[in-house]
């Protein structure tokens, strides 16, 4: 579904990803680990067309499509969805008329009629479920006022309304604690299947214990340094990035 | 001829006429008026207070006058339908700067004691009422287009709630600019809401899309007795040629609570200035504003808050968003005077400009000469989120649709403060519309078209 070649972007004219090489198959989950700075983030954004980066060389296949010329609003028409390491608060805009709007826009791209307001307040509540996201939260601004872990359960329940082909989950872990880590993985699985693929993005292995990836890339200085099955995560948890810049000889 | 020189000879050669078709309360400041215009002129660009809208020029043009009162042929009524449903109000029509007398039977019912109608008729029947109000706080020393104003208008809208009546029903009142030649109106209004009365007041401004150009000056005196509540929305869905000149005078008693929305949808070039004074201790303010502008749109807003006793409570917002090359200004002051301890004044004055050639000009000026006081103000120019565009539009939500979104959300609280919610979901309907760029030009009265 997704190859992405010798991909390389910029932002403010510094160079961050220097030639990714990856490609993710349906059904497949990719972890993608590495020491900050390394160009995680980046790419998510790139993925998504964050105008901020810059594309300088390479190119990225998304179910045969150009994912690089599409705007990020058919890109995610298309299928492709991020999880924000940080979600962004939208003062004055309703969860609800924010929802709406997403899904019938994705429904009229595909031409298919808009949701009546039952069937959408419907599949709201359906899929509010799957990350125990509570009424009082989709009533209010997006994101406003949210704690870390409703911010993080508000991306898995918008990821759940727009039922994506490839999600990417930027950190999705980061500042939450026990309870909020395994209902937030908990809706990740649910949402998961044979059609569908994720990337998960993360520094740690914890994450990893709830949604286990079939392949562990280290991303380091904008470029995949080692690939390799779920053992590689746990031998990164162990042992840190060293050995990695040692056999790479930097050390 | 200089523009104030004009107004001055045609007052002096049509003052008999002008009298005529007028009432004695409103004749009887005719002179000192134009005498005031006389030595102290219009504003200028060189005063502080003036300097983002050009007075002079404003109203420099030889523009008609309509001073005999000749009858305009149109029944207000059949054109004009209200689209604000279920709002139910009490409606009423001021046809250039003349009242539409054929009131609807349905508006004729009005509780014992309350009166509405033609300020000219109303101070030709209740003198002695209508002249302990009027001219009393609209200060024509202070500006020069409130002289002109008090010097020529011979009619406006006359409003009195006795002590203790409550309208439950929202008075709205209709001011239709209609003309096939350039034409000046100088319309005024009085309201007086007795003490514990309350009362709610929606003013629109339509006008004609005629090729001709339009100058409309409103000057409105407010008087909310001790306990009143009264609210005063004033939603502008003009025409690209019309230029307001507008003042609002509030005085406000003890414990009275006074919510002023001044909302320009639609218009020209409008200057408003809002003077507000609390007369007695414990009284409420909430003064706020919106204004969408593009192409070549201009809004200008003054408002003076005079704390001038203590324990009152003001809050002031103000929001604007500029697209094309729109121009806007808010001096926002608030004067807190010796001794008006414990006042409480809170300003904040929130600007979008949506494209690169918008201009807006912001300036919070608070005086305050007490030592118990809580105040504080906040002015912002700013762009869209880019953040939140981007979030957006990651969820699917196209580009346009996401600005539309956002610059919505910016002016939704302003739309929060109104207390009507009939209002308020109509005035949301409106601002989308506005921003979809379906409301081009005025739209909400069939006159107009």
């Amino acid at each position: 579904m997704l190859k992405i070649n010798d991909l390389h972007a910029n932002i403010n004219g510094k160079e961050i990803l220097k030639g990714i090489n990856l490609e993710v198959k349906p059904g497949e989950v990719h972890a993608i680990m590495g020491p900050n700075g390394s160009g995680k983030s980046t790419l998510s954004a790139v993925l998504t067309g964050n105008p901020a980066y810059e594309v300088t060389r390479g190119s990225v296949e998304f179910y045969g499509k150009d994912l690089l010329a599409l705007s990020p609003e058919d890109r995610s028409h298309e299928g492709l969805f991020l999880s924000f390491q940080y979600p962004v608060e939208i003062p004055g805009v309703s969860m609800v008329n924010f929802m709406r709007t997403a899904v019938n826009e994705q429904r009229k791209y595909r031409g298919l009629e808009p949701l009546s307001a039952t069937d959408f307040l419907k599949l709201m509540r359906e899929k509010r479920e799957i990350v125990e996201l509570d009424n009082k939260l989709a009533s209010r601004s997006v994101n406003e006022g949210f704690s870390g872990g409703e911010k993080k359960r508000n991306e898995i329940f918008q990821m759940a309304m727009l039922e994506p082909r490839l999600s990417i989950l930027d950190e999705t872990d980061s500042g939450l604690d026990i309870d909020a880590l395994r209902i937030v993985a908990g809706g990740v699985n649910k949402l998961k299947s044979e059609k569908n693929a994720t990337i998960v993005i993360t520094h740690y292995q914890r994450l990893l214990d709830y949604i286990a990836p079939d392949f562990v890339h280290v991303l380091y200085k904008g470029r995949i340094v080692k690939s390799g099955g779920p053992e590689l995560a746990l031998e990164l948890e162990e042992r840190g990035y060293d050995w990695i810049k040692k056999e790479l000889g930097e050390i | 001829m200089n523009a104030v020189q004009q107004y001055i000879e045609l007052y002096k050669s049509q003052k008999n006429l002008i009298d005529t078709h007028s009432s004695e309360v409103m004749n009887g400041l005719r002179d000192e008026a134009v005498a005031l215009l006389e030595s102290r002129g219009l504003p200028s660009l060189k005063d502080e207070e003036h300097r983002r809208t050009d007075i002079e020029s404003i109203y420099a043009p030889d523009y008609g006058l309509n001073l005999g009162r000749i009858e305009i042929e149109v029944n207000p009524y059949e054109v004009f339908r209200c689209d604000v449903p279920n709002l139910s109000t009490l409606l009423y029509f001021v046809v250039n700067d003349s009242f539409y007398k054929s009131v609807q039977p349905a508006a004729a019912k009005l509780p014992d004691g309350v009166l509405v109608g033609s300020l000219r008729e109303m101070s030709v029947k209740y003198p002695g009422l209508v002249s302990r109000y009027y001219g009393r706080i609209a200060d024509m020393k202070r500006d020069g287009t409130v002289a002109l104003n008090t010097a020529f208008a011979q009619d406006g809208f006359f409003l009195y709630v006795p002590d203790g009546m409550v309208l439950e029903k929202p008075i709205q009142l209709v001011n239709i600019l209609q003309g096939n030649v350039d034409f000046m109106v100088n319309r005024r209004l009085l309201i007086v809401v007795g003490k514990g009365a309350q009362a709610k007041l929606l003013v629109c401004d339509h006008s004609d899309d005629a090729a001709v150009k339009f100058l409309s000056s409103q000057v409105c005196e407010i008087f909310v007795d001790d306990d009143a509540v009264f609210d005063y929305y004033d939603m502008e869905e003009s025409s690209e040629n019309t230029t307001k000149v507008a003042s609002v005078f509030v005085r406000q008693g003890a414990r009275s609570n006074v919510l002023v929305n001044g909302i320009v949808l639609h218009n020209g070039v409008t200057r408003s200035n809002y003077y507000t004074e609390f007369a007695g201790e414990h009284a409420e303010l909430s003064l706020c504003g919106m204004a969408i502008v593009d192409k070549e749109q201009s809004v200008d807003t003054y408002t003076f808050i005079d704390h001038a006793v203590s324990h009152c409570h003001s809050n002031e917002l103000f929001k604007y968003v500029l697209n094309d090359s729109a121009r806007g200004s808010f001096a926002g002051r608030i004067l807190v005077r010796h001794g008006a301890q414990k006042t409480e004044a809170y300003q904040s004055n929130k600007n979008l400009c949506a494209s690169p050639l918008a201009k807006m000009y912001t300036k919070p000026q608070l005086e305050i000469y007490a030592d118990d006081v809580k105040c504080s103000h906040g002015a912002t120019v700013g762009q869209l989120d880019q953040n939140a565009l981007f979030y957006m539009r990651s969820r699917g939500i196209p580009e346009a649709e996401a600005r539309m979104l956002l610059m919505f959300a910016f002016t939704n609280d302003v739309i929060e403060q109104v207390r009507l919610d009939a209002l308020k979901d109509r005035l949301r309907q409106l601002v989308e519309k506005r921003f979809r760029g379906e409301l081009a030009k005025c739209s909400g009265c069939r006159a107009c078209r």
